[in-house]
């Protein structure tokens, strides 16, 4: 059984984003760049199936310019056994990136599919649900845990009441969520391996997408700040200014 | 241009969410139209039909959305999608798993997780944990859209009563089923509509010290929520989780225990009313968004406050 992955660039979660100036987006020149948390999970979560015997093959896929080759290495380093670069210098939004991702899956043909619930510098959380819908494919979100038969699988998903476990026919796109596994940091020796890994170019124009954008970006601001309140020295200071200062309680 | 809202509901009851959104389909302006989808909801469609503003409920219940499975819910909004510009469901678990789906069928990019209308195509939403606000102009011909609900206030439930029409099922795709719930049972408030909430994070040290802060919890009529550290240590479960990737709150009152404030869970509170912060690191960054902070050992701090508040009253 094969596994494809999907991985993101974006901004390390570490980093304090800044607004730029002119409203046009967040600086990104000189900031440190990182897989999405989501995503590492997703290529952890395939590793382990195939260390289970389930998956033979993984295959990471990364959308964007050249640099997210950087990315792609890192899936790699971590396990996945090849790459593919569907490269674009256009700003890709989750629609795009789902008619991209299926022009793959229907050339790789995988049983599973993992991406990350939502990449975190957009936040939009679509791209795993719209490949599933395009492919008409089943769809397991927010994935906590997933167990893998065959012909099906049982996968548990975090939810806003607590979990919920379905049952799914395969192929199946799943989405990670936190508590699916912790990703392991890729050794030295497998990411010297890594770089002889191949990883194959393609083009949105090479697996017929149009990618153009949906959604035109107006501008970004910053949101308003909070200002730092005072310390108390008591709790009953605490529960006087609750009352009758706040008046919340 | 009318706008069909998803209802938010588990068949016994229409969640607070739906209200919300409803918010945002009459700053749309035009007809609304209200979709309860799933089985044995006809009670959940009666309480839809009496929220403010809503001209017409559709019910489709039927076997095949018991559960409200993605691909056979998609397939039904899909269906429907032909008569209204806009539709709209809460940015919920339920809704993020079905909407986008549902979108991708019709050929739209949908927009996530609004927290203002500028105009019927312009919208404001958070990006990277809320240190963005970008707004966004749709060019497709429909729009669909999910709602941070807590940046909008709710309609009001008891309104004029709207027409209830049946709609018919569109079969199992037979692509997955329901298996089983784990369910958090509580007597406390939900966590997104909740007046006020006490959060415990890793500081708590163990599960079994959450006891302290439902203690608390009780007295002040609170939720219950936590970091995802809390979450990950197996303090508490999932469902707990506020922040970026968890939950967005933003009650009245907002009560910060043993947590350091990191970006992602600020991402998920900081639009609460008033912030309290209890931590013993007075660096931690939670202060830096509390409007009241006491620095201290949450073990002494947590017990005083159950005992201020039965003094209090």
């Amino acid at each position: 059984m094969k596994v494809v992955v999907a991985v993101k660039r974006v901004i390390d979660p570490n980093v304090k984003v800044r607004v730029k100036a002119d409203q046009t987006g967040v600086e990104t020149a000189n900031v440190k760049m990182a897989m999405n948390p989501f995503d590492e999970i997703a290529v952890e979560e395939a590793i382990r199936m195939r260390e289970a015997g389930t998956a033979e093959e993984i295959v990471a896929v990364s959308i964007g310019a050249k640099h997210v080759q950087e990315t792609i290495r890192t899936a790699l380093a971590m396990g996945a056994d090849r790459g593919i670069h569907v490269s674009t210098d256009e700003d890709v939004q989750p629609l795009a990136a789902a008619k991209l991702l299926k022009a793959v899956v229907e050339k790789e043909q995988p049983q599973v599919v993992i991406l990350g619930k939502q990449a975190v510098d957009d936040d939009a959380g679509q791209t795993g649900q719209m490949l599933a819908g395009l492919l008409g494919w089943s769809q397991a979100t927010f994935a906590s845990k997933i167990v893998l038969g065959s012909g099906d699988a049982e996968i548990t998903r975090e939810v806003d009441g607590g979990l919920e476990t379905i049952k799914v026919s395969l192929p199946v796109v799943v989405t990670t969520d936190l508590r699916l596994n912790e990703p392991r940091y890729a050794s030295l020796p497998n990411i010297m391996k890594a770089k002889k890994k191949p990883i194959e170019e393609t083009t949105p124009a090479d697996l017929g997408v149009d990618a153009a954008p949906r959604l035109k970006l107006v501008k970004v601001v910053e949101p308003p700040k909070r200002k730092a309140g005072v310390k108390v020295e008591s709790v009953a200071e605490l529960v006087d200014k609750l009352k009758n200062e706040a008046k919340v309680i | 241009m009318s706008v069909l809202v998803i209802a938010e509901h588990d068949d016994a009851e229409l969640k607070p969410a739906t209200l919300n959104t409803v918010t945002v389909a009459r700053a749309l302006g035009g007809e609304i139209h209200v979709l309860v989808v799933g089985e044995g909801c006809g009670g959940v469609a009666e309480a839809a039909a009496k929220i403010d503003g809503v001209a017409k409920v559709l019910v489709a219940d039927a076997p095949e959305y018991a559960h409200r499975l993605a691909e056979n819910v998609a397939n039904l909004v899909v269906g429907l999608a032909d008569g209204y510009s806009h539709i709209l469901a809460p940015h919920t678990t339920s809704g993020k798993n079905i909407l986008p789906r549902a979108a991708a069928l019709l050929d739209i990019q949908p927009v996530s997780d609004i927290t203002a209308v500028i105009s019927e195509d312009t919208f404001e939403r958070p990006i990277y944990a809320g240190n963005g606000v970008a707004t966004v102009q749709s060019t497709d011909t429909k729009k669909l859209i999910t709602v941070r609900t807590t940046a909008f206030e709710p309609a009001a439930a008891d309104g004029g009563p709207a027409t209830v029409e049946q709609v018919a099922g569109t079969g199992d795709a037979g692509l997955s089923s329901f298996v089983r719930a784990d369910t958090s049972k509580s007597e406390r408030p939900e966590l997104t509509s909740a007046k006020i909430i006490i959060s415990g994070g890793r500081g708590m040290a163990s599960g079994e010290n959450f006891d302290m802060l439902e203690r608390v919890a009780d007295k002040l009529g609170a939720a219950v929520g936590a970091s995802r550290a809390a979450v990950d240590a197996g303090f508490v479960p999932n469902d707990y989780q506020v922040g970026q990737t968890g939950k967005i709150v933003a009650p009245d009152l907002y009560i910060a225990v043993g947590l350091s404030g990191a970006i992602q869970h600020l991402a998920g509170m900081k639009d609460s009313k008033v912030i309290v912060a209890i931590n013993k690191d007075e660096e931690a960054p939670i202060f830096q968004v509390a409007d009241y902070g006491i620095v201290g050992d949450l073990f002494d701090v947590v017990p005083q406050l159950e005992a201020e508040l039965d003094k209090q009253g």
